[in-house]
Parts: structure tokens; sequence; C-alpha cells
């Protein structure tokens, strides 16, 4: 089990995409998943290791460690890298439901299996909205946690069993700034993807229902 | 996900290339992919555990690290190789658009429509002709862009290519100017030469293939303009014919990265 699954549930997810939605898989892919796998975890790998503190005490390190970075920024990229997937599940197991209606009472009961229209194009519009959510959700939880996507080169820390306020240096913490930033643009982007699909399926749709209306209005 | 999920995606445009876009996707796969991963991230692997600096002060190793080297160069070359091989994306995305449209057309029944059946629609090749002429060219604008600017980047933050021995450091908390040991720099120096080497190379492929495109387009103008009366059949039986060679080429290309996986 691994980053393998989640390509897969991403390539299943573009069958029934919209042309936006595609981009959004492609733009996950190659500047998020493929970024992070490739790149960004080797920046992080011995980040604990790497980190070092002005004092012989033992523990105190490992201490300051715990209280500065209670989940590392690799952590978090990636829980956010797989909730920001997941709600594509639903239109997967919407249209799964639709296959399996169609198989019970073994005859066409829609036009056509992936078309968004009636209670697949709802499932779509949540599952937008949860993506949007989750992707804020962590960038305001990065935000938090971090105090802004800034990687300071030095942190002071006074927790027992550290005697008194000892410096504390972070390892590449330029390196790590940059690919913050990275994963904010590259999130940001993604939000303006899903927004506008929103946007767009929302207005297509008032439209086909407001023709529909008329043409019954003037029949 | 990894780069062989990369090569994946980018072989399917293989088939819509030209010639010189098919040796450039092989020389960014063997020359470029294959040895980040299989030579330069070794290379690098060790960066910081042995860059040793004359000091016991601690954090001192930590911020000269960190200050000579903002962004090492194997995440840089990394980044550069995805931004490369992103336009050609773009590329794809036309392509499958284009499939889409005429998809449609055959289940609509169009009389226009000439294919017989899904699968042909499947397994057409694409002329680079009309709109998908303007993608493609704008696809290798945007990898020469992309390639120039790492390229500069590159130079511009390590003040050349070159990787010294010994750097000389005084940011705090270093006591002093302290002196600094790159690990492994001849080695680093060669691999950093190599890539540039290959970019370079990549880039003129570039250029070339751009070129190629345009002369192609001006040459066919000017044949339209002084010539309306074509033959479309012959000219088609031409093209077949350096399909079927394009399609040998690319099938050998496909064969030669097929092995690799990272």
């Amino acid at each position: 089990m691994s980053w393998g699954f989640l390509r897969d549930l991403l390539s299943g997810v573009n069958k029934y995409s919209t042309g936006i939605g595609r981009i959004w898989v492609a733009v996950v892919f190659i500047f998020r998943l493929l970024v992070y796998i490739a790149v960004a975890e080797n920046i992080w790998k011995y980040e604990l290791d790497e980190f070092e503190c002005n004092v012989k005490q033992p523990g105190c390190e490992n201490v300051c460690f715990d209280h500065f970075f209670p989940v590392s920024h690799i952590r978090l990229w990636a829980l956010q890298l797989i909730m920001v997937s997941t709600p594509s599940l639903l239109v997967v197991f919407h249209v799964a439901y639709r296959e399996n209606r169609e198989k019970h009472h073994n005859r066409k009961l829609y036009k056509s299996l992936g078309e968004i229209d009636g209670g697949l194009l709802c499932t779509y519009l949540i599952s937008l909205v949860l993506k949007t959510g989750f992707e804020i959700v962590f960038l305001f939880l990065f935000y938090k946690l971090y105090n802004g996507f800034k990687v300071p080169r030095l942190v002071k820390c006074d927790i027992r069993p550290c005697p008194n306020t000892v410096d504390c240096y972070i390892s590449k913490p330029t390196e790590k700034m940059i690919f913050l930033y990275f994963l904010v643009a590259t999130s940001g982007l993604c939000i303006v993807l899903n927004l506008s699909e929103l946007s767009y399926l929302i207005f297509k749709y008032s439209i086909k229902c407001y023709l529909k209306s008329y043409v019954k209005k003037h029949q | 996900m990894d780069w062989g999920a990369l090569h994946t995606i980018l072989g399917g445009v293989n088939k819509h290339s030209t010639s010189i876009g098919k040796i450039w996707l092989t020389v960014l796969f063997i020359f470029r992919i294959m040895i980040l991963v299989v030579a330069a991230e070794r290379v690098w692997g060790d960066e910081q555990d042995d860059f040793v600096c004359n000091t016991l002060q601690p954090g001192c190793k930590n911020v000269c690290y960190d200050h000579f080297f903002p962004i090492s160069h194997i995440r840089l070359w990394a980044l550069q190789l995805i931004f490369v091989s992103t336009p050609a994306l773009l590329v794809a995305m036309h392509v499958a658009y284009r499939r889409h449209e005429k998809k449609r057309q055959f289940r609509k029944g169009d009389k226009k429509c000439e294919y017989k059946d899904i699968e042909e629609i499947r397994k057409q090749r694409f002329h680079i002709e009309g709109t998908l002429w303007w993608t493609y060219t704008s696809s290798i604008f945007f990898r020469l862009v992309f390639e120039a600017v790492f390229m500069y980047a590159f130079y511009f933050m390590y003040d050349g290519f070159r990787m010294p021995r010994l750097m000389k450091c005084n940011a705090w908390p270093c006591p002093n100017t302290v002196d600094c040991f790159v690990s492994r720099p001849t080695e680093k120096t060669v691999f950093t030469i190599f890539m540039i080497a290959v970019s370079s190379i990549c880039i003129l492929l570039n250029v070339a293939e751009l070129c190629y495109l345009l002369t192609k387009f001006f040459l066919r103008r000017s044949k339209k303009a002084g010539n309306p009366k074509h033959h479309p059949n012959h000219k088609n039986k031409e093209e077949t014919k350096q399909n079927e060679m394009n399609e040998l080429i690319s099938d050998s290309c496909q064969n030669t990265v097929i092995g690799f996986s990272s």
C-alpha cells in the first residue's frame, strides 16, 4: 500500500471528470504527488538527526524538537494529499451504485453512467466543496501550527530538561521554506481550479434548467 | 507515484511528436531522469552529514550549510525535470480533447466522421497541424523558457557550476570565520557539468524542433498559396509511410527505456 494506490484512485476518477477536473488531477499528480515523493521527502528525511541544540543535556534536543514540530511539515503535507484526493471517491461510489441499479433492474436506467446530471451532479458538487474545504483547513493548520509558512534557522527552547534557554538550530530551513511556499502555491492553484469547476457546473446546469422550463412554458 | 509514472504519462505524448521530439524525450529519460535517480541522488545523498565545519560550536554547521545551499542541486534538478516535462501535457490534453470530439461525432452518427469504430479513433495518430500545431509549438516554447530559467537560477545561486572544496563561513553562531568542507566536491562538479551539458543538448533539440515546425508551416502555406490543387491521396501515402517510420523509431525508443524504473 503506497502512493500508487492514490494514483490509481485518481486515474479512475479522471474518467468521470469535467475538463477542469482533469487539469486538477494532472496538477495533483505532477506538482504535488510527484514533487512530494521525488523531492520533498528527502529534505525532511533526517530532520530530527540534524536538529541541533547548543547543549549537552540528554533529552533536551528531543523535547525541543517535539515542542516546535508537534506534527512535522512533511506528515501534514502527506495527510493533506490524502484528504484532498478522497472526496473523489464519492463520485466513483455513485457511478458504481448506478451500475448496480442497472444490473439489478436489468435494463438501461441512465442515458450514460458517467454523465454528470441529476444525483451524480450533486455528488460531484459535494466532492468539489469537500476538496476545497480540506485544502483550506490544511492551509490554515499549517499557518497556525508554524506561525506562518516561515521556517526559522534558530529557535530558543527552555523546556525541561533543558537547563536554561538554549539555542536550537533547524536543518535546511531555507530549502524547507521554499518547498512550503511551493506547497501553498499548488494548494492555491487547486482551490482556484475547484472553485472554477464549481461555478462552471452550477452555471451550466442553471442555464440547462432555465432553457428546459422556458421550452415547457412555450409548449 | 514516481519518475516511472511520469514516463507512462509522457510516453503517450510520444506518439504524436515529431522525430526530434522523440529524441528529446529519450534524452530526457535516459540522460537526465535516469542519471538523477541512479547516480546523482547517491552523490548528494550524504551532503549535510558529511558537510564538516572546523568548529565545535553547535549550530554553526547547520547555519553555514543553509547559507551556502539554500536549495540543493539535486532538488533544483528534480524541479527542472518536472517543469520541463509538463508542457508536453498540453499536447496530451489537446489530443485527448480531439479524440473526445471525434468519439462524440461518431456516437451521434455524423456522416462526416470517417472512422469505422471507436477503437480506430483511440488508436489514431493526429498530425501536427491546425490548432494542434499551435499547442505543440507553445509547449516547445515553454520547455525552452523553463530550461533557460533553471539554468540561469543555477548559475546565479552557485556562482557558476563549480563546487568548491572549501567555503569560509562567519554566520552567527559561528564564533569567527570558520572553514567548512563540502563532501565529494569533484564528483559533484562532474555531475553538475554533465547535467548542464545535457540541458544544453535538450535546449538545442528544442530549438531545432521549433525551427523544423516553423519551416514546415511556412512551406505548407507557400505550397497552398502557390498550388491550390493538391493530390490528397499521394500526400496521405507519403505521410502514412513517415508515420510508420516514426512508429518504428518510437517503439525502439520505448524499448530502450521500458526497463527503467525507480
